[in-house]
């Protein structure tokens, strides 16, 4: 590392670009929605500020329905992919013949783009002629046709289900990276003493991957928690928003009904959430760099 | 018994014949989790309209053909320039990420200021915040500078929400180059704007081009929301608002529209097959601490 005062400003220089380009397109807009949450910003040419009466509006009933919602959505979600990306990643790693294969084909619901996967998902998901319904009334599990976009529940459970699918990937990869960075001579010794396979996974494998699994259902949590193209696509927040979470709950006040200033509102409360996972990621991570280094 | 002996397999890699059934059977399921939406999307895109709206459903296309590849260019009119634009917003953002990122990746990777850390978690932070928290003011901003309905409006936003991930990445290739690189061009008596360009950039360069790969990916997978909501410009839309489009409508040509899904994913898939090896390591890169 270079540190001599001599270089100091080439060094800021580099940076400057990229600094002022966030600053204009991310900082500034985040102090600008602080500060549209206390007017009643609209279409109107006017704009007044208002105190806390947006916050007055929003604090009722409904608000507290969404915001629980949300963090069960989350939680759900959150804990499938790491369960089946887990699973994922200790079987792509059996040394049988096409891993490398299986690997490749693990991927796409990730690298192709979002929305597109989505597409797939709302017709699988239709009750007349997708394949979900269709394969279970085949194999005559359900009477009728279930158009599982059509009921709170389902609708619920179906765009956690696609969540998952465009998250799972991304998890299962990195926990293949975790698990083939455990030196092979921890298993070479358990297996000499006669450990079975269950117990070198439950003694060997797990404990030592416990880092990335925490690292990456702490990332999975903020990104899970700012979804936003699966339900607005799925579902629009619907039936009668029983998938309404935060970020749909945002955009339909702010740029639906135009409401930028209540919008920004609840958009401040999203704020006020994600800066927390963030400094609790941040600390965590911190940690688990500190026990790894001692 | 053992399955797959041979005198290359470690004692340990040796699986039991209901292992190796276990496993198959587990990676069979997982993967079809992951495939199934493309598996009845190809299908779809085969059946005919006819067929596709039929009780009871039917798995196997009957009649199938490839029609619906060719008539989807007269049934969705813009779909040539939807991907077109596609191809445009992704590459323009990859190029200004690029433009950001290569400096200031090497500032963190050589310099040690006071202030750069807290800089460097800043970046960090950002990529935690998705553009739709940030939805009301981006659009004022955008209004503000002229600039919606443009393609701008949908690369501007973008680019600062692929920045995080590229400097991370960037940052941990670059790390590995050696100091004594710096050293022997600062006694050749380069400056250090030189050492960066001459000495520094061609050596980066591998690392540099697995950044644009990841970057224009994560580009084209995402041109979602800022497209929807400061673009309504049907000739600049990006392929998948202008495939949503079609969802509203009453009567939706499924077979091509998911015909037409499938055009537009090839290009992810064919860097899949060919780039897979860098895009693990570096979409990973983003979440790995150094």
């Amino acid at each position: 590392m270079i540190k001599n005062r001599a270089n100091m400003t080439f060094a800021w220089l580099l940076l400057a670009p990229a600094i002022i380009y966030v600053a204009i397109i991310v900082a500034w807009p985040l102090v600008e929605t602080v500060r549209l949450s206390f007017t009643d910003a609209s279409l109107k040419k006017v704009t007044n500020y208002v105190g806390w009466a947006n916050y007055a509006k929003i604090y009722n009933a409904t608000f507290f329905e969404v915001i629980t919602r949300t963090f069960t959505w989350t939680f759900f979600s959150v804990l499938f992919k790491m369960v089946i990306g887990t699973c994922g990643a200790v079987l792509l790693n059996a040394a049988v013949p096409g891993r490398h294969l299986f690997r490749i084909l693990t991927m796409p619901p990730w690298i192709v783009p979002m929305a597109i996967g989505i597409f797939m998902w709302g017709w699988m998901y239709n009750g007349q002629f997708g394949m979900i319904s269709g394969l279970l009334q085949r194999f005559g599990l359900v009477d009728g046709p279930v158009a599982f976009l059509a009921y709170g529940n389902s609708a619920y459970w179906a765009t956690i289900i696609t969540d998952v699918w465009i998250g799972v990937p991304m998890v299962t990869i990195y926990f293949l990276a975790a698990i083939q960075a455990i030196p092979k001579d921890l298993h070479e010794a358990a297996w000499t003493d006669g450990a079975s396979r269950w117990t070198r996974f439950r003694r060997i494998t797990l404990p030592l991957m416990m880092p990335a699994i925490i690292t990456m259902s702490m990332l999975s949590l903020i990104a899970t928690f700012n979804s936003f193209d699966i339900i607005w696509i799925l579902t629009r927040g619907g039936p009668t928003g029983e998938t309404t979470t935060m970020i749909i709950d945002t955009y339909q006040t702010a740029i639906g009904s135009k409401k930028y200033g209540e919008g920004a509102a609840r958009a401040v409360v999203i704020c006020i959430f994600l800066s927390m996972f963030c400094i609790a990621y941040f600390r965590v991570t911190r940690r688990l760099a500190a026990t790894d280094n001692a | 018994m053992a399955l797959f002996r041979d005198e290359n397999t470690p004692m340990i890699d040796r699986y039991r014949w209901w292992e190796i059934a276990a496993i198959y059977g587990g990676i069979a399921l997982f993967l079809f989790f992951l495939l199934a939406p493309f598996l009845e999307g190809f299908l779809v895109s085969l059946k005919p309209l006819a067929q596709l709206f039929s009780s009871p459903y039917t798995f196997w296309p009957e009649n199938g053909s490839f029609n619906a590849y060719f008539t989807m260019w007269t049934s969705v009119p813009g779909f040539g320039w939807y991907i077109f634009n596609s191809f445009l917003i992704s590459t323009v953002a990859t190029v200004i990420v690029l433009l950001l990122v290569v400096p200031a990746s090497y500032a963190f990777a050589r310099f040690d200021y006071k202030g750069m850390g807290m800089v460097l978690g800043g970046f960090l932070a950002i990529s935690m915040f998705s553009g739709a928290v940030l939805l009301i003011p981006l659009f004022r901003l955008m209004r503000t500078l002229g600039l919606l309905n443009t393609y701008f409006a949908m690369i501007v936003p973008g680019v600062a929400f692929l920045i995080p991930s590229a400097i991370w990445l960037l940052r941990t290739y670059m790390k590995r180059i050696p100091l004594e690189m710096n050293e022997a061009a600062y006694m050749d008596g380069a400056s250090q704007f030189y050492t960066f360009r001459r000495v520094i950039l061609p050596i980066a360069s591998p690392g540099i081009i697995v950044v644009a790969i990841t970057t224009f990916i994560g580009a084209y997978a995402q041109q979602f929301v800022f497209a929807l909501s400061f673009n309504s410009k049907t000739e600049y839309m990006p392929l998948p608002v202008g495939l949503f489009a079609y969802f509203g409508k009453q009567e939706v040509i499924w077979n091509e529209l998911m015909a037409a899904s499938f055009v537009g994913i090839t290009p992810a898939l064919i860097i899949i097959f060919f780039l897979q090896r860098y895009l693990v390591g570096g979409l990973t890169a983003g979440a790995v601490k150094t």
